[in-house]
């Protein structure tokens, strides 16, 4: 029992830390891909292509003056963002990096990182209701609408992975897929992975979903009151959920830590990256949507295609249960 | 039906998330369009209105063009330029008597008087940059400066003595190029 205490202990500090550098290099990759898509140069002035550029911003961030509106709820304005920011820790302890290099084996991982990165939208609520200030207060209803509506299909279309799987072990969920990208579970469940890919930019509120924070028209949505580090956790959850719902991408339908030639970890990570840049160069590509647009695309396409999904592979599964011999 | 064909063509519209994706992928790969400023300078300068300056003369590049008639003056609508006319040089004793004989005998007498001016005051604080006192020069003898650079500490600093900045732009200039590139350098 103390080796597994110790096992999550270090995986704990290891989060922490990756955490941290995610949203330095991220904050880094994001504005270079947005000057480049733009043909600016983006950073470039501070280091080495720009590379001390977040660094800079975070010691602003950190030294700026912690700052509260008038009227505002003192306990739950300040709540909010450490609350964005403490379940993301957790999140990443089930994901399994390699075959080994996991801090927590737990069969029910999938539904632990589901149910957690849940309260991610309760702590916008919370945000934006504290801060006493009319943007703030509807970007927070957005919030809740858009990570309700988009959290079934999300659940949808990861179940049926599970459903092939028979597992909600991420572990196992990967050790049934193969070395190569014919064997990954993207080839069976195309459709579940489009829709889980379009229902994450929606639980992650990144654009063209960004409604909660979108700056036309609320100044910047729930976190308009936020100033210094209040923001700079929210930021930091922002893309530490973003690396959460790429990781999961990867183990449940890119083949996780599989791959030729090179080592598992190698493998994951470079997985996660394409994913992420490919979540970049969506918010630099599209504008972002209308809200009953939003609602339409969830309620009247990702819903029914999830259901039609899921009950097709489970008649699929309970067949191939009589009839293929493994 | 209706439905069928709208929900399929929502279906194919699809593609056009691709198209937008190819956009940006292709203007990921092109080069910038960004200069680097302080480390590079703009090149493309031909469009660029800057301050008033007086174009120089075909024999001398360095002599104004103007012929001091004033229009311009009349015609700014900010009142920003003053042109101050040469006096007439004082005639040497021969020059007087011919002149006193050209009286006696009826002649017209050609006046001597230089027409570049002596001055040409122009106040940039002013001046909107409208380009009327351009069009209404009879002698072609103003244009725009293409000095991007210009720059100074106090109000007086932009208000100049043209006359006078041709001449410098002689002075700095190396070669006796036409006045533009000259005056930029002097500024910068």
């Amino acid at each position: 029992m103390p080796a597994e205490l110790i096992r999550i202990l270090i995986g704990l500090v290891a989060v922490a830390l990756s955490v941290g550098l995610i949203g330095l290099v991220m904050v880094w990759v994001e504005r270079k891909v947005a000057g480049h898509v733009q043909r600016r140069p983006g950073p470039y002035e501070v280091g080495p292509y720009g590379l001390l550029q977040p660094l800079a911003d975070a010691l602003k961030l950190v030294g700026k003056q912690l700052f509260m509106p008038d009227n505002a709820d003192p306990i739950l304005f300040w709540l909010a963002p450490v609350l964005s920011f403490l379940p993301v820790l957790l999140l990443f302890l089930p994901l399994p990096l390699g075959d080994e290099l996991f801090a927590l084996d737990i069969n029910l991982g999938l539904l632990l990182i589901l149910a957690f990165s849940g309260l991610a939208v309760l702590s916008l609520l919370l945000g934006g209701w504290a801060s006493n200030n009319k943007y703030g207060l509807l970007g927070a209803a957005r919030a809740v609408a858009q990570s309700v509506a988009y959290e079934i299909p999300l659940l949808l279309s990861v179940l049926a992975v599970c459903f092939v799987a028979g597992s909600l072990n991420l572990a196992t969920v990967v050790k049934e897929q193969g070395t190569w990208p014919w064997n990954w579970n993207i080839m069976t469940q195309p459709l579940a992975f489009l829709i889980y890919i379009v229902s994450a930019l929606g639980e992650t509120n990144r654009a063209p979903f960004d409604l909660p924070e979108a700056e036309s028209e609320l100044t910047a949505g729930f976190h308009t009151e936020y100033s210094g580090m209040g923001f700079g956790l929210f930021f930091l959850a922002e893309y530490a959920n973003m690396v959460v719902v790429c990781s999961v991408a990867t183990v449940l339908f890119l083949g996780g830590w599989h791959g030729p030639v090179l080592p598992g970890p190698v493998w994951f990570v470079l997985k996660v990256s394409l994913l992420m840049l490919l979540l970049v160069f969506f918010r630099w590509t599209y504008p972002r949507v209308r809200f009953d647009q939003l609602l339409n695309i969830n309620w009247k396409w990702l819903m029914p295609l999830a259901v039609a999904n899921l009950m097709l592979t489970a008649f699929f599964v309970k067949l191939a249960q009589y009839t293929v011999v493994k | 039906m209706n439905a069928i064909k709208e929900a399929l063509k929502t279906v194919s519209d699809l593609w056009s998330l691709m198209v937008g994706l190819k956009v940006t992928g292709k203007y990921f790969l092109e080069p910038q369009r960004t200069v680097r400023y302080p480390w590079k300078a703009v090149a493309n300068l031909d469009t660029y209105k800057g301050h008033l300056e007086l174009v120089g003369g075909m024999k001398d590049p360095f002599k104004p063009r103007c012929i001091s008639c004033g229009m311009c003056a009349l015609a700014c609508p900010s009142n920003c330029l003053t042109v101050v006319k040469k006096k007439a040089p004082k005639p040497t004793p021969e020059e007087e008597k011919a002149l006193a004989e050209a009286k006696a005998n009826g002649e017209k007498v050609r006046d001597k008087t230089p027409k570049d001016p002596e001055k040409f005051l122009y106040d940039y604080t002013l001046c909107s940059l409208c380009g009327t006192c351009m069009e209404n020069c009879p002698a072609g003898a103003l244009r725009f400066s293409k000095n991007v650079y210009m720059a100074g500490y106090s109000r007086n600093d932009f208000q100049f003595d043209l006359v006078l900045k041709l001449r410098e732009s002689d002075a700095r200039a190396p070669k006796a190029e036409p006045a533009a590139p000259a005056a930029e350098k002097s500024e910068a």
